[in-house]
Formats: structure tokens, sequence, C-alpha cells
């Protein structure tokens, strides 16, 4: 960031995030980080914030910037500012692009590329094995070194357990976070959908949970047997819930995420043969979404993460079998969330600014995001009045489409701060 | 004859989804008039002149493909060619672009052939022309389905209501299986499926009231008609069975396996048939066979369809 962030304001706000609820205050922010609240001026900035609520800027810890390699889908600009748009402040970004991020240099390219970006910080994920092939392991130590936080094949299951192991054990000793994308790779097949009634109905191959089931059994077999930190990306069924929540109460080093689409959309939704909401894992029933939900609002999944996952328009326009997998959500994902659990009543709003906040924190092992002065300015301006439209055109993203297109949502983020510098304001 | 849903168009043969038993026998009725067109010395009739269908096969299938260009000419329609390897489809074009790019050079109907489920749906959402599925993965084979209905029913002469259709083999994996159990149910046909457990349906996936089994005398025990399905090569790198030999001796279709079926059962096959796999030669080439007739069939079929769809009243060709 090169600008000198001003000295800045917030009237009359709400300042709340997932442990504090500080009341109606005047926020100041100063020098990046939260001077403190109901000071005097004088002030750069003042903003309005009646009505409205401050919290902790989001951290996800699962984002595809698609940098580089894929620039068309997605850039570290566009992703970050798209990040910020939906109210997070840190993202950790994906290692699956071309090249694979799986050597010191490119970690370093990416983060001296990104801190020049007005968007949320970037905290990449290096990959786990060398180009995601599954075989060699990359150099976990260098990769921490130059800032990776987490190792991850991300996209792809690592299929050979012993490599896991081995990677898990560095891991352990380094205390990096080893992410896993849990699916068996010969029972899940070519599976492009859930396998169950709709699959069978709508003649694509489907892909079982069991799938998913093995092999977060296996990744939490050995986080628990190496103790390294295992985090299970995106939990999609009733299964692989159980394995992990068993895990959890043995006190294996393990967390896991939901992502918003696998707490809001069923595999009913690939009936009219549309790629766009083509994912991995796929999208399951209305039982696992239920379950899911179940295990979010209890705290037994541990965040959010978005799996944002943004491809060209024209990349999801093919058929069913060639379209690649992903949802670009991450300007959506919290005011779907307010819509779908908060505004009918199935859980408090601090609850899942929890899931937004601390619960992420706690996966990667940072410190809790705070509202107490002298806390970093990574903060976020809601609006749980107003219901607003999504408008994919709008996306600061490149993916300027949406399978919740024209859904009418409360939660939307109106301004974002990082460093107490503003990086988003919606017009 | 009766109109299609009231004398509303029908534009599209995707599956049997949202078809009636009359639309279908409409469809069968005109099947026999094209039948009688193509007795006559002079094999072609005017009805389609002036309209233009697009086959685009983005897998290979030439008999398919020519029976519907054929039955498209018979009709004096123009056609044009969309086939894997040839044009645009093996340069990256994307199926929409491909489809937007024949809509402008004035195609009427569109023939479908695709290896992923949906993409004549897809097809459909994207045009207002009409679409014939001509097979899109394992989900649907419309008018392969007509044509067995149609080969039955005029070797019996009888419709298929009441009759008890057996399907043998890969039934997970196959089209063909698929839109004949919908469309023997939708006339009123009991429908058996047999086969591997790993090659049966899971999850139900099946129209309502199909009978699975595993065991071929218990499956074949009144049968009138017998469709043996053609084992894919694919199949038999998978572990799904021992082997082919395995697999025949179980479950190959052969005049002894039949000792349980009706005196005059009929025996079907989509082809091209995997001789002593799935069905034994001498069977096949019996006189209980249709697989020759099946053939022959798709033709007056096809152009039944593509009459239906273009011009939707039947019958006076």
């Amino acid at each position: 960031m090169t600008t000198q962030p001003l000295r800045t304001a917030i009237r009359g706000v709400h300042v709340m995030n997932g442990t504090e609820d500080l009341g109606v205050r005047t926020a100041v922010l100063s020098d990046g980080r939260i001077e403190g609240y109901d000071l005097d001026g004088p002030f750069d900035v003042e903003v309005d914030g009646s009505g409205l609520v401050l919290t902790n800027a989001f951290i996800d810890p699962h984002v595809h910037l698609r940098e580089p390699g894929f620039e068309v889908k997605e850039d570290l600009a566009s992703g970050l500012r798209a990040a910020a748009a939906g109210g997070f402040g840190t993202v950790v970004s994906m290692a699956n692009t071309d090249p694979v991020i799986d050597n010191p240099e490119q970690v370093r390219g990416l983060l001296e590329k990104a801190a020049d970006i007005p968007g949320a910080r970037l905290r990449p994920a290096a990959s786990l094995t060398f180009g995601l092939k599954g075989e060699r392991l990359t150099d976990a130590a260098a990769l921490q070194e130059a800032g990776a936080v987490m190792l991850t094949d991300d996209g792809i299951p690592v299929a050979d357990s012993d490599v896991m192991r081995r990677a898990c054990e560095w891991a352990a000793d380094l205390g990096l976070v080893v992410q896993t994308h849990s699916e068996d790779p010969s029972l899940r097949g070519a599976g492009v959908m859930n396998e169950g009634a709709v699959s069978e109905r709508l003649g694509l191959p489907g892909n079982p949970r069991e799938a998913e089931a093995v092999m977060v059994f296996r990744d939490c077999q050995i986080a628990a047997m190496t103790g390294a930190r295992v985090h299970i990306a995106h939990v999609t069924c009733r299964q692989a819930l159980d394995v992990v929540r068993w895990f959890k109460a043995q006190g294996a080093p393990v967390t896991c995420e939901v992502t918003p689409q696998h707490l809001t959309l069923t595999d009913e939704a690939l009936a009219a043969f549309d790629p766009m909401v083509k994912v991995a894992p796929p999208l399951r029933t209305a039982g696992d979404v239920e379950a899911l939900t179940e295990a979010f609002v209890a705290g037994e999944v541990d965040c959010i993460g978005t799996d944002h996952a943004p491809h060209t328009l024209d990349e999801k326009r093919q058929d069913m079998l060639s379209a690649p997998f992903g949802i670009a959500n991450i300007e959506v994902a919290f005011p779907l969330l307010v819509e779908t659990l908060v505004q009918p009543g199935r859980m408090t709003l601090q609850a899942l600014l929890h899931r937004f906040q601390h619960g992420p924190a706690d996966v990667m092992g940072w410190d809790a995001p705070s509202l107490e002065p002298g806390s970093p300015a990574d903060l976020v301006l809601l609006n749980l009045n107003d219901a607003r439209t999504v408008e994919p055109h709008t996306f600061l993203s490149k993916a300027k489409f949406s399978p919740w297109e024209g859904d009418a949502l409360h939660g939307w983020p109106v301004q974002t701060w990082v460093g107490g510098r503003s990086v988003f304001e919606r017009g | 004859m009766s109109e299609p849903q009231g004398s509303k168009l029908i534009r599209t043969l995707l599956d049997f989804d949202r078809f009636t038993a009359d639309d279908v026998r409409a469809i069968l009725n005109t099947t026999d008039v094209m039948a009688q067109v193509l007795e006559r010395p002079v094999k072609k009739v005017p009805a389609l002149q002036g309209f233009t269908v697009a086959t685009l096969f983005y897998e290979d299938s030439t008999r398919t493909r020519l029976s519907f260009e054929r039955a498209a000419r018979a009709q004096s329609a123009d056609v044009m060619t969309f086939s894997k390897g040839g044009s645009s489809v093996s340069k990256g074009e994307s199926l929409r672009d491909t489809v937007a790019t024949l809509e402008a050079l004035a195609v009427d109907a569109f023939v479908v052939r695709h290896p992923s489920a949906g993409a004549a749906h897809q097809v459909a959402s994207w045009t207002d022309k009409a679409v014939i599925n001509a097979g899109d993965g394992r989900r649907a084979h419309p008018t392969q389905a007509l044509l067995d209905v149609a080969t039955y029913e005029r070797s019996v002469d009888a419709p298929v209501e009441g009759r008890k259709l057996v399907i043998v083999g890969d039934v997970a994996h196959s089209r063909v299986a698929r839109s004949n159990a919908a469309l023997w149910r939708l006339l009123g046909a009991d429908v058996t499926v047999c086969g591997p457990p790993t090659l049966m349906p899971q999850h139900g996936g099946l129209p309502e009231g199909v009978t699975v089994e595993t065991r071929l005398d218990r499956a074949l025990d009144g049968a009138h008609a017998v469709m043996a399905l053609r084992l894919q090569q694919e199949r038999m790198h998978e572990a799904r069975f021992a082997s082919p030999a395995a697999y025949a001796e179980q479950y190959q279709i052969t005049e002894a396996r039949l000792a349980g079926a009706q005196d005059d059962v009929k025996v079907l096959h989509p082809g091209p048939m995997n001789r002593g796999v799935e069905i034994d030669g001498r069977l096949a080439d019996g006189p209980q066979s249709l697989v020759t007739q099946q053939v022959a069939m798709g033709l007056p079929v096809r152009m039944a369809v593509l009459y239906h769809l273009l011009v939707g009243k039947g019958g006076s060709a």
C-alpha cells in the first residue's frame, strides 16, 4: 500500500464481531490500526455509519486468484479487489496456477505484486508437491520462509498416502497448515455431480459421497498420526462431517470448512444442465445441506472457505462434461449466508461473523481478529437493513455471472478497510 | 390422427419426459406412412422441401448420422453435416458457437449426438429451432427406442401394451436402455432390466415400474421381446466383471436361454453387435432376430420425427 492511510472516523456505527459487541460507537482509525472509540477530531475522513455494522474484515482460507497463467479468469488485482468487495481483508490463494506455486521465488513474486494492489491482503498457499503431481514434496521450510502460509495441492486430491504423510510430518515440524481436497480419485471417477437419484435421472456421471468420506478419514488419520494441522477443504456431506466430528472428539488437529454453495444449493440445481453450478466436490442433496447447516451453526464446521473459483463465461458455457468445476462467489458469500441463515433465524449474525473471522483465523493459527484499540484496521462496514439484488455485471471479479443472479440479499459490505486504508466502497 | 399435446407443435425430441402415449402414437402412425413411401420406386417426397436439417455429431456414429441425413433427404430437406474430426468441431469451436453459426445459416432442425448428457437440452435452450437428441451420454436416445418399438410392433402386428420387454447388459451406461425403458413403459409394456450388479442402475434412475433382475433366467421368464445391449470395450477394462467370457457365460442371449420366454419371443440389438459376447451369432441371424429390421426401421422413424417437429401435422406425405 503506497499511500499513507488517513485518520478516519466512522460515526454512529454498531461495532461488533464474532465474539464482542461494543454497541453503537464512533470508531477511529489511524496509522493502519484501530485508534479507539468516541475520540476527538480532527479527522481526514468521516463516514456515517448509522444503521450499519462495523466489524473485522473477513478471512478466506480458500480462494483461486488464477495468477499466474489463468489471468483470463482472474488475476491478483481483480481477485483481491473482489475479495475486498466481499468484505474480506485477507485471503489464502491456492497454488493450482500455471506455473504451479511450488517454489519460494514464486511465493515472493506473488507477495510483491499483491502489495501494490488496493484490496484484500494476500497470504499465498504453496503446493504440497511439485507441479501438483502428487509425487515429490515441495520445500516446505523455504516456502514458509518466503511467506507461504499453507501447503495444499487443492483441486487435486493427494492420491499417495505416504506422500501425504511425509508432507504432514514437515508441516507439523514447521507449524504449517496442510489443506486437503479430500476425494478418493478412483471412487470419484469421472463424476461431474453428486451420485444419487438426480445424477441417475439426468444420466450424468456421479461422484459418490463415499469418495469424499474415505479420503477425509485418511487425511484425518494422518493428521492424528503426524500432529500436522490438517484443514479439510469444502466438506459437503453428512458422512464426511461424521468423520471430522469423530476425529475432533479424539483431539486430532483437524479443522474443516464449508462453502457458501454447499450450504445453499443442491444437486437439483443441475437439472437444467447448466454447468454454472458444476463444482467439485459436487453439490449434494437437501439432506446434506441440512447436515452441513446444523454442523455450521453448531460450530463443528470451523469456518467458511469460499473456494472462489472464477472461470470465463465461455468456459462455463460448455457441455456438462467439458465445463470446468467452480463458482466465483467471493462477492456474495457473506450476504448469501446472511440471507440463508441469519434472516430466517437459523443462526445469529454474531455466530456467522465468527465463521468469517475467528473461525478461519483459528484454522490458520493466526491472532484472533479483534476490535480492541491497537488492532489492525482491517474492517468492513455491513448493511444488514436493506436488501440488494445480486447483479453480476457489477462484480469486481472477472467472472461476472452467478448462480444467485437476481436474488435479493441482506448484509452487503458497504466499505472495506485494509490497514486503515479504504480499499472498497460500494457505489 | 391426433395432434400432439393439444395441437401445440412439439419442437424438440430430447427424451420422453414430456411426451404422452398419444404423442408417441402419432409419430408411430406417421412412421407407417413413411415406411410406405420407402417402398415406392421413387423413395422421395417433397414434405420438407425448403427446410434445412443440421446433424451435429460430437461422437462417432456413422450409422445414426447417415440414417438421419437420409431421412431428411427422403423428404427433400437440405442437410448440413457437422461431425467430430471434420469442420470446426475439431478446431475447438464451442457447441454454443456452432449452434449460433448454423442458426445464422437458417438451419431449421438440429440433430445432436454428444458424449455429455444434457447437450441436446442445452442446444434446445439456445435455439427455438427443432432439436432432436440423437444420443447424449448415457441419458437418452429416443429415436432408437421409437424404432425398436416400431420394429417389434410390426413384427408381431400388435402393440407393445401388456407385453414384456427384457433389456440385458450394461443398463447403467446405456442411453438405449434408458430410452427404451421409458418408452415401453409409456406405452403400457412391462419392462425388466437384467445384467451384472455392477452394470445395473443405482439410486433409482429408471422409470417407475421397471424391474431390476440380476438372474437372466428369472428375467427372461415370459418375455415377449429381449434386447441385448452392446458391451462397450471400455467396460471390459474396468472392474465390472471377471472377463468377457465370464460375462457371456451368465448373460449372453442364446436360443437355449430363451426357453422360458414366450414362444414368439423376438430378439433385438441396437448394434453394432459383439457376436459371441452379449448375443449368440446364430440367434442374431435366426428367425427370432429383428436386428436387420431395426436398422431399416431407423429411416421411417427418423423421417416421421423430422416431419412432426418441422411440420407438425402427421400422415399425409
